[in-house]
């Protein structure tokens, strides 16, 4: 089952408490999933099952969460490598990519969240 | 190290050398009465020397200027130079990087800039720019007239407060002066209003105007500082305000001055001296300043002269400012400071064609020209409210050659002949005059006669040499030749250091940062301080504990010592 | 010996908290009092780096190295290279910023900072129009509305509500919370907008939209505004309008939700103006809620230096701005960066995947006291002393006040001045200027 959905990526205070100690499994914890409301959701799975989530740029293995607060078909992922491996990286002439604002595909998958160590090692 | 100037036609006016034929010595950045054999020599050969310009009021460091650069890209882009071997980088014309300010100051002979305005609780922004600004000494004026201390104390008619809070406030903003900025209007911007007189009351704190300038006018006499308070009118920038800026004259006379200088400086005139009711029938009353000027003495000015072109107007006023970029649908920059006062800062462009604009451009000449006493209206253009410094030798023209402004008076809107005096004014200031408007006359209203304008022996040993000879020229007819000479200093001269030669920058000092530690009894501080830690237990967004300015960002002061008891002399 | 300090700075977020205590035992932090989650897990420390480490290749192991061999590397790298990109410095102090600058100078570099992923949209929008904006004590004094739009200060400047904007009391707020009526404009419900007054949902980059709409509403069009805007009803629009007309003083805050979804400045563009034109009925004042606590001090600094407040290219000798062209990952993206020093700010985690593929190729000095995503593509890494803690020094708050961050312990590794003077000398012996 694939779901669309608007991604969007931003701040969270756990991203912020483990930001300064990103070879921690807390920031991975922290960062490495994906938050969608119960309704979207369970048309995939489980909270806490490892789903792929694919744009034109890239794809990520992260961690299902549930977060009411998100309208439908929005989906959320803290800042950091794992979104950031699949936000879009125009900067549309002035300097910033867009971090907010990215059609997504999101299918549940059995492979695994790559540690930071691992994911970055994919563009050596 | 020792140097000597030979030859020069030296306009020292305090010393009555009105271009004589003098040497000047220089030895360890002061000059001397002579300097051995083995001095190092400069022949000026009978070109102009003055002591090193001195500018009383310009906005050269702070939150608001960078706020003008962060805000104008536009004006950054002007002005740019590479880096070379001895400078860094320039940028900006109304808008200056730190390094420009320095460095253009210093090819003009100016030596010594005081920054107009900065609050307490920003002054530390202010020292980090004042401290990266080459070669110049310079200091900051702190702003009192709308801290809520200063209306308590005001209110509670307790001058030991205000004094101690004053001393305070100097040392924690490293300030050197009181600058009232519109008094109370600061305070009501808070909430979007302003005080229309100076009878106002502010509310909350129920005072007005009138009683804020004052208090501070007592309290800078009780506390013997250098400089008197220095005063941005209420009502800045509406037309018929000259009445308020007479109104606020004449409060001088209510205090006596304890120094040899004014009670009351009142600054950047061509905003204040403003006639009519509205835009349509607006005219200059800089006439009648003058003729007030021409019977007190107490109260000096200077004259904010317009420059055509664009501005960057920047001031504490911050009521003013959105006025101005309503009315001129520009960008807006507005900086409130908590318990402090306001400020804005607006983009601007003077055109010759714009009948308000022309017949501002006249105020500032009306000013310095129909007032008899050069020491009284000091040169400025309230940099970049009026324009940019970089424009003195303009000004300069334009105040020696009444030929200059009568060909400059054919290009402007045809209401600078009805609504302004200019075109009849022929008087023509000589070098002495310019002299006193741009060295001895700011060291004097600043109190630094001691160490800064003129050429005595125990000055310190600024000067700048102009390349121009003075039984060689009419002003009047050459008056581009004046401009020119003013622009680019044959030779500026920092602390005997040779800074400037031929126009280039040839060494780039660290300059020294004035301030004034004026001391009162303690237990007056102690009480005094009561009320101040409630208002950051209460009101402040930060601690007492991190708002003054520590000595790291002062690493060449240079402290003048003041203060209501006797301060001993070491 | 155990010793308190007081009044401490918090180096992490752009509240700069000032009212910190931090409890030191033998030169280690034992205790933080004060601080939120976030700032204490900073101050508290984490795993450092521990010495200068090197690599020629970036699949190999990184190996040990002394401080001589990191420096005389990172030097050779950036004077070889073409087009080097200086970025960082979020987390250092205005003292770092300084020798940066002269650095990229020196080298005809580009330096900029992460501002570039932040707010760098909101620069170029204050070169549109200005900013009104206010110191935070005016908020805590005055406000009575406050609207939180694109930002969660809950999870991004967990102290903001408690210490500036929302619970505090003050001089004309005795009521804290109960005076003050708190509006979140956001995506999604955040937890900022649970505690509000009034959540105003929109839909994800229709925020220009809604501004456009509150505008025309404000400016007495409200018949030309469509049934619903944006996903908002102009019913709720029209009556939000009324709620900022009607307020003493009305500070909006606004974050990431507008700087990064489609329009980038235009939003803030568009946000400004709506400020500036309720003006004309209250007092009300805009501000950034600026992520680190040091990311306005480079602006700043580097705006009275250069001219410039970021993305500053000094290849012609004198400073040349243009975001979009001269911004990191305008030049990561088009591949023109042919070496990269990375500091204070990690630019591997934070740049989208393309960039960080460009860095992963070009070479890389990291100068950070922590191993990050940067780590992962550096070829040298010379860790550094930790601003705001080891360190004393200047840092700006989100609202452009300067404040001096106080040393709590002393150093044990080199401090980011002294690394980047002395690259800066080498550099310049090896350039032969
Ligand atoms: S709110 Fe920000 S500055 Fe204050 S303690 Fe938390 S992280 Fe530090
Ligand atoms: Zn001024």
């Amino acid at each position: 089952m694939t779901l669309k959905v608007n991604l969007i990526t931003g701040r969270t205070i756990d991203q912020g408490v483990t930001i300064e100690n990103k070879t921690s499994s807390d920031y991975q914890e922290a960062t490495a999933y994906c938050e969608l409301n119960s309704k979207n959701l369970e048309i995939l799975g489980k909270p806490g099952s490892n789903v792929r989530v694919k744009t034109r740029y890239g794809d990520v293995v992260v961690k299902l969460k549930e977060n009411n607060g998100n309208p439908d078909s929005i989906a959320f992922i803290p800042m950091g490598p794992w979104a950031n491996a699949v936000v879009d990286p125009d900067t549309r002439g002035c300097g910033m990519p867009g971090f907010k604002g990215i059609p997504a595909e999101i299918e549940v998958t059995k492979d695994k969240i790559l540690l930071m160590k691992e994911l970055i090692a994919r563009y050596k | 190290m020792e140097l000597l100037i030979k030859n020069g036609s030296v306009y020292d006016p305090v010393n009555g050398i009105k271009g004589d034929r003098t040497d000047i010595s220089i030895r360890d950045g002061k000059i001397v009465d002579k300097v051995s054999s083995s001095a190092s020599v400069i022949d000026a050969g009978g070109r102009v020397v003055m002591a090193g310009g001195v500018d009383a009021h310009s906005h050269i460091a702070g939150a608001k200027v960078n706020m003008g650069r962060i805000m104008r890209p536009e004006d950054t882009r002007l002005g740019i130079k590479p880096r070379t071997k001895i400078t860094r980088p320039c940028t900006g014309y109304t808008v200056p990087n730190v390094y420009a300010m320095g460095y253009r100051y210093a090819q003009m002979g100016y030596t010594t800039v005081f920054e107009a305005a900065q609050a307490i609780m920003k002054a530390r922004h202010t020292h980090e720019e004042l401290e990266e600004i080459p070669i110049i000494d310079k200091g900051a004026l702190t702003l009192f007239g709308s801290n809520w201390p200063t209306m308590d104390f005001v209110r509670e008619k307790n001058m030991d407060k205000l004094a101690a809070y004053v001393a305070w406030g100097l040392l924690a903003s490293r300030g050197f002066g009181i600058k009232c900025v519109n008094p109370g209007g600061g305070e009501m911007w808070g909430f979007g209003k302003n005080v229309t007189g100076l009878d106002d009351v502010v509310p909350n704190f129920e005072v007005t105007p009138r009683e804020i300038i004052v208090s501070l006018m007592k309290v800078n006499e009780t506390l013997k500082l250098p400089h008197s308070v220095h005063l941005h009118c209420n009502n800045l920038g509406k037309p018929g305000n000259y009445r308020t800026t007479l109104a606020s004259m004449e409060l001088a006379d209510q205090v006596r001055a304890r120094k040899d200088r004014q009670v009351l400086h009142v600054t950047h005139v061509t905003f204040n001296c403003w006639g009519g009711t509205n835009w349509g029938d607006f005219e200059s009353k800089a006439d009648e300043i003058a003729n007030y000027l021409n019977n007190c003495d107490n109260v000096t000015t200077d004259m904010g002269q317009l420059i055509f072109g664009s501005a960057t107007t920047m001031t504490a006023d911050g009521p003013v400012q959105y006025a101005n970029a309503k009315l001129l649908h520009a960008k807006w920059a507005n900086g409130d400071v908590e318990l402090e006062d306001a400020s804005g800062v607006v983009p601007i462009f003077y055109a010759k064609q714009v009948s308000i604009h022309a017949i501002m451009w006249a105020m500032g000449l009306e000013l310095a020209l129909l007032t008899k006493d050069p020491y009284k209206v000091l040169l400025t253009t309230d940099h970049p409210n009026g324009g940019p410094f970089v424009n003195y030798p303009e000004v300069i023209a334009l105040l020696m050659s009444n030929k200059k402004r009568q060909e400059e008076i054919k290009t402007l809107h045809a209401l600078v002949n009805d609504r302004t005096k200019i075109p009849g004014i022929t008087r023509e200031l000589d070098f002495n005059d310019i002299a006193v408007m741009t060295r001895v006359g700011t060291a004097k209203v600043l109190g630094l006669l001691d160490t800064k304008g003129h050429l005595g022996a125990g000055s310190d040993a600024d000067l700048s040499i102009y390349d121009i000879i003075p039984d060689q020229i009419d002003p009047s007819i050459e008056h581009a030749k004046i401009k020119s000479a003013f622009s680019s200093a044959a030779y500026t001269i920092k602390g005997g250091e040779i800074v400037v030669k031929d126009g280039e920058i040839t060494a780039t000092p660290a300059g020294r940062t004035y301030w004034v530690d004026a001391t009162v009894p303690e237990e007056q501080t102690e009480i005094m301080m009561k009320d101040i830690r409630h208002k950051f237990k209460n009101y402040y967004s930060m601690n007492l504990a991190n708002y003054a300015v520590q000595d790291e960002y002062v690493t060449h002061p240079e402290v003048i010592k003041a203060g209501a008891i006797p301060v001993e002399v070491s | 010996m155990t010793t308190e300090i007081t009044d401490a700075l918090c180096p992490f977020c752009g509240c700069n908290c000032d009212d910190i205590t931090v409890v030191v035992d033998n030169n280690r932090i034992t205790g933080v009092k004060h601080a939120c989650r976030v700032g204490t897990a900073k101050i508290m420390g984490h795993h450092r780096i521990e010495t200068p480490m090197m690599r020629a290749d970036k699949k190999s192991e990184f190996k040990k190295v002394s401080y001589d061999e990191a420096i005389e590397g990172a030097a050779r790298m950036l004077a070889m290279s073409k087009r080097p990109l200086l970025y960082g410095w979020a987390s250092a102090l205005c003292e770092v910023h300084k020798k940066g600058i002269l650095l990229a100078e020196e080298m005809g570099a580009i330096i900029d900072n992460t501002a570039t992923v932040c707010h760098g949209p909101s620069t170029l929008a204050v070169h549109e129009k200005g900013l009104p904006s206010s110191t935070l004590g005016q908020i805590k004094n005055r406000a009575d509305v406050v609207v939180f739009w694109g930002s969660n200060p809950v999870h991004a400047h967990p102290r903001h509500m408690g210490r500036y904007s929302v619970f505090t009391k003050g001089f004309f707020q005795e009521k804290g919370r109960r005076g003050r009526k708190v509006i979140v404009v956001d995506v999604r419900k955040t937890e900022t907008a649970s505690m509000a007054d009034e959540f105003v949902q929109v839909q994800q980059g229709s925020d220009y939209l809604v501004i456009s709409a509150m505008r025309a509403i404000l400016s007495g069009h409200a018949d030309v505004v469509p049934d619903s805007a944006g996903g908002v009803q102009k019913e709720q629009l029209v009556k939000l309008v009324d709620t900022l007309k009607g307020a003493k003083f009305c500070g909006i805050f606004f974050g990431m939700g507008l700087t990064q979804s489609i329009s980038r400045y235009k939003n803030i563009d568009n946000a400004i103006s709506l400020t500036t034109e309720l003006n004309s009925f209250t007092k009300c004042v805009i501000m950034p809620m600026r992520g680190h606590y040091n990311v306005a001090g480079f602006g700043q600094v580097c705006s009275w230096e250069t001219g410039f407040a970021t993305a500053v290219d000094f290849a012609r000798g004198a400073p040349y701005y243009n975001p979009g062209e001269t911004a990191a990952n305008d030049l990561l993206m088009r591949k023109e960066t042919d070496a990269a020093m990375i500091i204070a700010g990690d630019a591997g985690a934070h740049f989208p995947a393309d960039s960080v593929r460009h860095l992963a190729k070009i070479p890389v000095v990291q100068i950070d006291p922590y191993w990050n995503a940067t780590t992962e593509v550096s070829n040298i890494v010379i860790p550094v002393a930790v601003c705001g803690i080891e360190v004393e020094g200047t840092a700006y708050r989100m609202d452009g006040v300067s404040l001096r961050y106080r040393k709590m312990i002393e150093p044990t590794l080199s401090t980011d001045v002294e690394v980047l003077e002395r690259i800066t000398e080498r550099v310049k012996e090896l350039r032969g200027v």
